[in-house]
């Protein structure tokens, strides 16, 4: 236990914490670019000077270990001196493009000149210059003379991800940071780079021109592409919808969470939103399945003539040929609450005993050890809380493939699951076989023609839940966006069945 | 004279001719005594670094913490890594004399218990490269490096390593960063290298003019050697003189020698032209006025005229000199030199040298030396390491001794250019 004095405040913190962070506790923020809490403290940038009782010269703060009795000062105006002079060094070879630097509006230069800066420019001589758009990567653009040499994308890439694609080349005011040799920046995690990035010498190839920052608004999110449950922040731009190419959401960023995934995201999870607005089912249709290969013709219905629609066929059919003869196809890609109305549906009400919601094939990849896991899906172990995958265990494809083939299966309700993905062309002759197919999800796939009923439900960032990772972990997201087209979550959709279904046995609401 | 006495001995740098003349009795009788009585001995000296810091020799090997406390190996480095403009003796040293710095080298690593030893020397220096190159191999096969030494029961290997080619390299945390293959970038202390060093293990890290003090002060004594100098400072420094004298090269002198002596003895100002100043320990150091001439060069009284002995660079600048663009060539080398990790050396080094450039191409302004004082202040003791304060400080020496001749390049105030104007009508 340290007992130090910050700014005139007594402080207790632990001995040896980093003045820096024991000043952010203290909600006090210390100018810097290098220190990163994840990534270490070279104190290169010299930002971050605060003043030590009895020490010589300024300190480093993000090298600065309390010790009992510490006195320090960030504010002083030596300090305030130091940390401006700081800043107009890393100034002056700096191009000054921010009108068209893509970090504008969350630059830490930008940043640090209104809060520290406000000085009258001293220099009279020429820039130097260096590259200015190198890409360097599927997902990265390189502008070397934007950089500060900070390194923490060199930190990054060689202690976290291990790759090293990145390096500072040369030496003094002529060094420039660089791919190395043979080397492109494309491992999963490149994306990060863009965000610990201080200002614009990384910045995304994909959100790059898209919309300036300050058009963005963001709402907290959990990234539904694996079981890891990473926190991200849903940046969506929908006041200008001419500056997305439409598109709603813009970009998704890390959200720290240190239990999770710490600062990071995989570049999988990342750009997962670019597909969120395309193929997207907005209306309730009863379909007349197609001839192959052409779309099939609907019409549209509510929502309630959809429901009781469903609810009578599906109720007609199981008192005719029995409930045994339903399968019904999910994926943990579920929130808890869809799992639970999923249960009371199909479980407690209808009785059904196929299940398919096993990850394979279709929504498993690659995995390591950083965080990317191997199921594809955010909620499996919430449908493994009801007994999916214990006391409901699921099918495998071939089964019930089989079964279909067999005639032992009448229908199918498939909630958000690429069935013609995972069979192939011989998905439309299996459902071609069934008196009763519903599909619902927020995407056509191959799936939305081969249903006599289509249900458009909503995409994660439309609606608000929770997720339960892999480890157990309960994680809430908020809604991002309004529903596109008559979308529902699918508990709602699932709601919406069993209350017809009740009504139309006489059962109580 | 220690180190230089057999200079002129023309095989010095053959193992035979330098143990004809006393050389390896040192070793031999530090190796009889006890680790801690050498460093006793060295305590008594005086010795102080001579690459430039005159850090007390003894105090830094007391840095180095006993093997109970932190277990593992220790190292010795000698630093040859000798690039600070006007400065060459390390070289004339060890071409002359490798024995009697690998002979120190030795001596160091007994005392702190090395069994490994290296000398870094400067990617350019070759031919003191092939000295000890060749010094390394005679001395193995006389089994004075290796296994058992003398028969004393004292192993140690010595390795030479050679730097890439950049002068940070000579600082010590940057030189154990180049030897460990990566990148010279100098590391911050604390941790100090004696604690810290090569490969994370506590590292004695010596130039090797200190290296070379130690087998005379095992061989004669401690005290001995701190009667040739001042009372905080013993033995002997040896400079390299050069600039404008009219016999330049390298000379000893015990320590506390009056410049002016120096200077004569090197010949005094070239052509008899008048002296304007001195730069006592290479170019990194402040320059001394010319009625700095009875100053005692010893690291304690440079320092009480605001500049530093160093590595005992002389550069004699006659009345013809122009201090601002010797300035400039300093501030060139130092930017050229900075290593780039921390931003004030970095961007402060390359910004005074363009302020610089553009003063004596005659495009002066008239806030510059203000300016130039200005940038000095951020980046002195804001850095990583040494460079970056010397850029400031050696700015800021010359604008405070030579005001004149920035203000005679910085252009003209506007509002005395308009009063000029106006009186010429």
């Amino acid at each position: 236990m340290a007992r130090i004095t910050l700014n005139g405040r007594p402080i207790e913190t632990a001995d040896g914490a980093l003045m820096i962070d024991v000043a952010k506790e203290a909600g006090i923020h210390i100018p810097h670019y290098c220190y990163h809490p994840a990534l270490g403290n070279p104190g290169n940038c010299r930002m971050c000077l605060v003043e030590v009782q009895g020490a010589p010269k300024l300190q480093p703060a993000c090298r600065l270990k309390a010790v009992d009795g510490m006195v320090v000062r960030t504010d002083s105006p030596a300090v305030q001196a130091a940390q401006a002079g700081a800043l107009e060094l890393h100034l002056v070879n700096h191009p000054l493009d921010c009108p068209v630097c893509d970090q504008s509006g969350e630059c830490g230069l930008q940043d640090y000149y209104m809060t520290i800066g406000r000085y009258k420019s001293g220099v009279a001589e020429d820039k130097r210059h260096m590259a200015k758009r190198k890409p360097i990567g599927p997902h990265v653009m390189l502008d070397q003379e934007r950089c500060l040499w900070c390194t923490r994308c060199t930190r990054f890439l060689a202690n976290v991800v291990k790759t090293a694609e990145l390096g500072i080349f040369g030496r003094g005011h002529g060094q420039v940071v660089d791919l190395a040799p043979g080397k492109v920046l494309d491992n999963p995690y490149s994306g990060n780079v863009v965000d610990i990035c201080p200002v614009g010498a990384l910045t995304d190839r994909d959100f790059r021109y898209k919309v300036r920052a300050w058009y963005l608004e963001s709402v907290d999110s959990v990234c539904p592409g694996c079981s890891r449950g990473c926190g991200v922040q849903v940046h969506t731009s929908t006041k200008r919808p001419w500056h997305n190419e439409g598109r709603r959401v813009a970009r998704l960023k890390p959200r720290y969470n240190p239990e999770v995934n710490g600062h990071w995201i995989c570049d999988e999870g990342r750009y997962s939103y670019k597909t969120l607005d395309q193929d997207r089912l907005g209306k309730v249709l009863r379909l007349r399945p197609a001839p192959a290969g052409l779309s099939a013709v609907g019409t549209e219905l509510s929502w309630d003539a959809a429901w009781k629609e469903i609810a009578g066929r599906a109720g007609e059919l199981m008192a005719d040929k029995g409930a045994g003869g339903l399968a019904v196809i999910a994926s943990g890609a579920l929130s808890n609450e869809d799992w639970r109305s999923f249960k009371k549906l199909f479980v407690d009400s209808w009785k059904v005993v196929q299940f398919l919601f096993a990850p394979e094939p279709d929504q498993v990849g690659p995995e390591d050890s950083l965080l990317r896991r191997k199921e594809k899906v955010p909620n499996l172990k919430g449908g493994e809380a009801l007994g999916f995958g214990t006391e409901f265990r699921s099918m495998s494809w071939d089964a019930l493939a089989r079964s279909i083939e067999a005639g032992r299966i009448w229908g199918l309700y498939v909630v958000d699951r690429d069935v013609a993905g995972v069979w192939g062309p011989a998905a439309a002759g299996l459902l071609g076989r069934l008196d009763f197919v519903v599909f619902q999800g927020p995407f056509k796939g191959g799936t939305g023609d081969l249903a006599h009923y289509r249900l458009p439900s909503t995409a994660y960032v439309e609606e608000e839940g929770s997720f339960t990772n892999f480890e157990g972990r309960l994680q809430r997201y908020a809604k991002a966006l309004a529903p596109l087209g008559a979308a529902l979550p699918d508990w709602e959709i699932f709601e919406g069945i069993l209350a017809r279904h009740r009504a139309g046995k006489g059962e109580a609401l | 004279m220690i180190i230089t006495r057999h200079f002129d001995e023309p095989k010095l740098h053959e193992l035979e001719t330098y143990r004809k003349l006393g050389g390896y009795e040192g070793l031999s009788k530090a190796l009889a005594m006890k680790p801690a009585e050498i460093t006793e001995e060295v305590r008594k000296s005086n010795l102080r670094g001579l690459g430039g810091a005159g850090f007390p020799a003894a105090a830094k090997w007391g840095t180095v913490p006993p093997a109970d406390k932190v277990p593992g190996p220790r190292y010795v480095v000698g630093n040859c890594d000798e690039s600070e403009p006007g400065c060459f003796r390390d070289r004339v040293h060890v071409e002359r004399a490798p024995h009697q710095v690998l002979e120190g080298l030795l001596i160091a690593a007994y005392a702190i218990g090395a069994k490994d030893a290296f000398i870094f020397i400067r990617g350019e220096y070759g031919r003191p490269h092939r000295a000890l190159q060749t010094a390394v191999k005679e001395a193995r096969a006389a089994r004075l490096i290796g296994d058992d030494i003398l028969g004393r029961g004292f192993s140690c290997d010595v390795m030479l390593m050679r730097g890439g080619g950049t002068y940070i390299s000579g600082l010590d945390t940057a030189l154990l960063e180049s030897m460990e293959g990566k990148k010279s970038w100098p590391r911050q202390p604390p941790p100090f290298p004696t604690n810290y060093g090569l490969m994370g293990f506590p590292t004695l890290v010596h130039n090797v003019a200190t290296l070379a003090m130690l087998p005379h002060i095992a061989a004669r004594g401690g005290e001995w050697f701190a009667k040739i100098g001042t009372p905080k400072s013993g033995g002997t420094m040896i400079y390299s003189v050069s600039g404008h004298v009219e016999k330049p090269g390298v000379y000893e002198f015990p320590m506390g020698t009056p410049l002016r002596a120096i200077i004569e003895a090197a010949g005094g100002v070239a052509g008899g032209r008048g002296l304007k100043a001195v730069i006592p320990g290479g170019t990194s150091t402040p320059p001394l006025s010319a009625d700095d001439l009875d100053l005692p060069m010893d690291f304690d009284s440079v320092r009480g005229k605001g500049s530093f002995l160093g590595a005992g660079g002389i550069i004699v600048l006659d009345e013809t000199a122009d201090m601002v663009e010797v300035v400039r060539l300093i501030i060139e080398f130092l930017s050229h030199e900075s290593c780039g990790q921390c931003t004030p050396c970095r961007e402060g080094s390359v910004w005074t040298e363009r302020i610089l450039e553009r003063m004596l191409e005659g495009a002066g302004r008239p806030g510059d030396p203000a300016n130039l004082e200005r940038v000095a202040g951020n980046v002195t003791g804001r850095t990583i390491c040494a460079l970056g304060d010397t850029v400031g400080i050696v700015l800021k020496a010359y604008l405070k001794k030579f005001p004149e001749e920035f203000a005679a390049l910085a252009g003209r105030n506007e509002s005395v250019m308009r009063q000029e104007a106006t009186a010429n009508g």
